[in-house]
């Protein structure tokens, strides 16, 4: 359940007295209220379901995650197997 | 798309994979509890690449799964009634109720629509102030904000004309009372990550500790669930049981304290019956009393409905992990995709509808 | 009526009577006389049509026919990237020139709703116009119905199409082979998700364009490479995910898709996220998916490369012979998973 997809705050502004925003996502902007994430920023990513930001994508924690798995898959790819030695190939073909 | 492609890296997930085969030894039975995770899992065949050790069993975490046949019947009354717009979320809309589902009420003259955002129903009877408008709140803990927003939000215009049907379910509950229950086969959860984002995990600390099952909040693009299976992988291995965060871009463990505050304003936990599964205690949400107003139930009086589940349906046992969809004596005969008998076989994501496509495959 | 193009407005309407559609005027007296002569003659107008007969008489070559129609409803009529009366052109020629056959001849029937504005007719008409032109084709029947407020949606368009056959074009959905390669044209899901993020309902504030196009341009490019196109189709309700069915159906062959080969353009992806709606089973209007044998598809994409509406194009998979019947997809780990026919239509999501 809970389709939640990121996107980036393009403006920010008040209707019916509630703090929403324009939410740019590859090129669509959608709205969605931002009251969730009140301390939100124009330029940053917030994780958005049915219309309400639920969470402000933490950029350094992403980035973490994300740059540690590269640095391996990376790693092991230039030696042509993964970090206990089975070749890539053979990953791949499971 | 930005944090979305890069989780989505077929180079680091196979990366993962390779980590996960290196790890496991012996065999294990893991539920992710989110519907949106077992989408991800039977879009990318995480299932069919995983080692043969590791059984996923799809969880309840769906709302189409579990929403109980009573209330889309209720909603089948109301959807009906002269003068009103009925708007749900399109997930709900080819749901059977016992006779028809909405897709039937709006061909039968029903004002019937599909909104993205509670507040779009709203703006709905903002405009329409000689009309009753309903909206259908279904979902777990990640919706409840939003839905609770459009109520606080009607109140503080005076919006007299909006009211929601309320079938609002929580997942701890839910996951406990799999636990306990006697059959239970299921060893660690992968938690729904957006679900966390709101509630955060701490609550379900406890939970690890009274069951001894590793509990990984995890995201839902493919590294995400494979990364929350291998952090799974790596505490069953070692004996370990703890609250464990894969998702830690979205969520926090205390989780987000403005969408709770206005949850708890408008809503209450109460008990409430799944699909399937019965009557959880403590396991939903309903308005609360000064809010009752907004309440649907109460406002077209179909508080009295009460409706029997079919009993050639299995699908409360399949949500349990406890039997496999094509052992239910229906499967692919009364309940297909395009007839279905429960819930398991609608949602596109439920465990009947996703063994009805594969079975054909692997029969050649 | 936002974003229609510029060239249609410069055209001012003619003088009527009334500004709105009277049921007189589907009622075959002067006011239904008056419609024909300000509106739909000028825009229309050929030697054929201006006789106003009740029928074309055409003159046609002795070859095979391809004869085929098609009902447009679309809501709303005004979309970005089109309107309703393009669409009901393009949709009738591109469905004969499926075929292979060239495009000649359509008809236009209307059924109008009472009260619709006769500026709307007309800025409809002139997309048609424009429509038709562009994919050189003559407008040489038509018939205009109006109906009581409340009994359509403002307006709904049949049009039929009559086209030829190059003698040695043989292209059918039960002639696909194993070994054979599936071309795109190009990116999917444009035209659904630019009718569906116009709707109210769901706040979207960006504007994807529908691809309403004329495909017989670019099928005579392909036929100038080959004539021996086994199976061609374009994709509109259902998309690709629903072609892709019918082909593996009536050949009785499998269809495997390679991973993250099919093009789909960064905001309709967008959009398709935050719906939870698969791109695959959107419809589109001005794409095509075409079987080849795997001998000619590379100098096929590569011939289609060069035109307008083929800048997009490549080879998306191929006809297999395991899993007869069923059009399966790679992901990104290497195994394959259904892409099954849809129940029904694609609903915007939150689970």
């Amino acid at each position: 359940m809970c389709l939640g997809i990121p996107g980036k705050v393009e403006e920010i502004f008040d209707e019916n007295g509630l703090k929403m925003g324009n939410i740019n996502y590859g090129g669509t902007i959608n709205k969605a209220c931002l009251e969730y994430v009140p301390e939100i920023e124009v330029g940053q990513y917030t994780v958005v379901h049915a219309g309400f930001g639920i969470s402000i994508i933490d950029e350094d924690e992403a980035m973490k995650s994300y740059e540690a798995w590269e640095e391996l898959a990376d790693h092991a790819a230039q030696e042509g197997a993964d970090l206990y030695g089975n070749p890539l190939e053979e990953v791949k073909d499971k | 798309m930005k944090y979305l492609d890069e989780f989505r890296d077929p180079k680091i997930a196979k990366q993962i994979l390779a980590e996960i085969e290196f790890t496991v030894t012996k065999p294990w039975v893991i539920m992710e509890v989110c519907g949106g995770q077992t989408h991800s899992i039977i879009k990318n065949g995480i299932d069919q690449i995983l080692p043969k050790e590791i059984e996923l069993v799809h969880g309840p975490g769906c709302p189409v799964c579990v929403t109980p046949l009573e209330i889309i019947d209720k909603a089948i009354e109301i959807a009906s009634t002269p003068n009103v717009i009925f708007t749900s979320f399109g997930d709900m809309l080819r749901v059977p109720g016992s006779k028809k589902d909405l897709f039937q009420v709006k061909s039968e003259g029903g004002d019937v629509r599909i909104i993205y955002s509670p507040l779009e129903a709203l703006k709905i009877a903002r405009n329409n102030p000689e009309k009753e408008v309903v909206f259908f709140a279904v979902g777990f803990e990640t919706t409840a904000p939003g839905n609770a927003m459009a109520i606080y939000q009607a109140d503080r215009e005076g919006i007299t004309n909006f009211s929601e049907l309320v079938s609002h379910v929580l997942v701890p509950p839910a996951m406990e009372a799999l636990l306990s229950s006697p059959k239970n086969r299921v060893q660690a959860y992968l938690a729904a990550g957006h679900v966390c984002a709101i509630m955060g995990w701490w609550e379900y600390d406890p939970i690890a500790e009274k069951y001894k099952v590793p509990i990984i909040p995890t995201g839902f693009e493919s590294i995400d669930v494979l990364e929350g299976i291998l952090l799974a992988v790596k505490q069953l291995e070692k004996g370990e049981y703890r609250v464990e965060n894969q998702y830690l871009r979205a969520v926090k463990r205390g989780g987000n304290q403005p969408a709770q505050n206005i949850v708890n304003t408008i809503f209450e936990i109460g008990d409430r019956k799944w699909r399937g599964i019965g009557e959880i205690p403590q396991s939903g949400l309903k308005i609360k009393e000064e809010f009752s107003k907004y309440d649907a139930e109460l406002k077209f009086a179909v508080d009295n409905i009460v409706t029997q589940e079919s009993e050639l349906c299995i699908s409360g046992i399949v949500l349990q992990g406890l039997k496999k969809p094509h052992e239910c004596p229906a499967f692919g005969k009364e309940c297909t995709p395009s007839n279905p008998l429960g819930a398991t076989m609608v949602s596109g994501e439920g465990a009947c509808a996703a063994y009805y496509k594969y079975q054909r495959i692997r029969n050649g | 009526m936002a974003d229609f193009d510029i060239d249609l407005m410069s055209c001012p309407l003619p003088k009527m009577d009334y500004d709105t559609i009277q049921l007189a005027h589907g009622a075959g007296g002067k006011l239904s006389a008056d419609l024909i002569d300000k509106i739909f003659i000028p825009r229309f107008g050929n030697e054929t049509l201006d006789k106003l007969e009740d029928q074309a008489v055409l003159n046609i070559p002795k070859n095979k026919i391809a004869f085929t129609t098609d009902t447009f409803v679309v809501d709303p009529i005004f979309f970005p990237g089109g309107n309703i009366g393009e669409l009901a052109i393009n949709g009738t020629v591109n469905d004969v020139a499926m075929s292979g056959a060239k495009p000649l001849y359509l008809s236009v029937g209307f059924i109008l709703e009472e009260g619709l504005p006769l500026e709307t007719l007309h800025i409809i008409a002139l997309s048609m116009e424009k429509a038709a032109k562009q994919a050189g084709v003559k407008i040489v029947a038509g018939d205009t119905k109006v109906v009581n407020r409340g009994s359509c949606d403002k307006l709904f368009i049949n049009t039929s199409g009559i086209g030829i056959v190059p003698n040695n074009v043989n292209i059918s959905a039960n002639r696909l082979t194993p070994g054979d390669k599936i071309i795109i044209s190009g990116s999917v899901a444009d035209h659904g998700m630019a009718v569906m993020t116009t709707r109210e309902d769901l706040s979207f504030k960006s504007k994807i364009k529908s691809d309403t196009a004329a495909l017989n341009g670019l099928v005579e490019v392909m036929l100038n490479i080959s004539e021996d196109i086994h199976a061609m189709r374009d994709p509109t309700r259902g998309g690709v995910a629903t072609t892709l069915n019918e082909f593996a159906k009536q050949s009785d062959v499998g269809i495997q898709l390679y991973s993250d080969k099919i093009p789909v353009k960064h905001d309709v992806k967008g959009a398709c996220e935050v719906l939870g709606i698969d791109p695959l089973y959107v419809a589109n209007e001005g794409k095509l998916i075409a079987v080849v044998g795997s001998e000619i598809a590379e100098n096929m994409v590569e011939a289609m490369l060069k035109h307008e509406l083929g800048k997009n194009a490549s080879i998306i998979g191929e006809v297999v012979n395991d899993n007869k019947g069923i059009v399966v997809q790679q992901t990104g780990l290497g195994v394959n998973r259904i892409i099954d026919l849809p129940v029904g239509e694609q609903l915007p999501r939150i689970c």
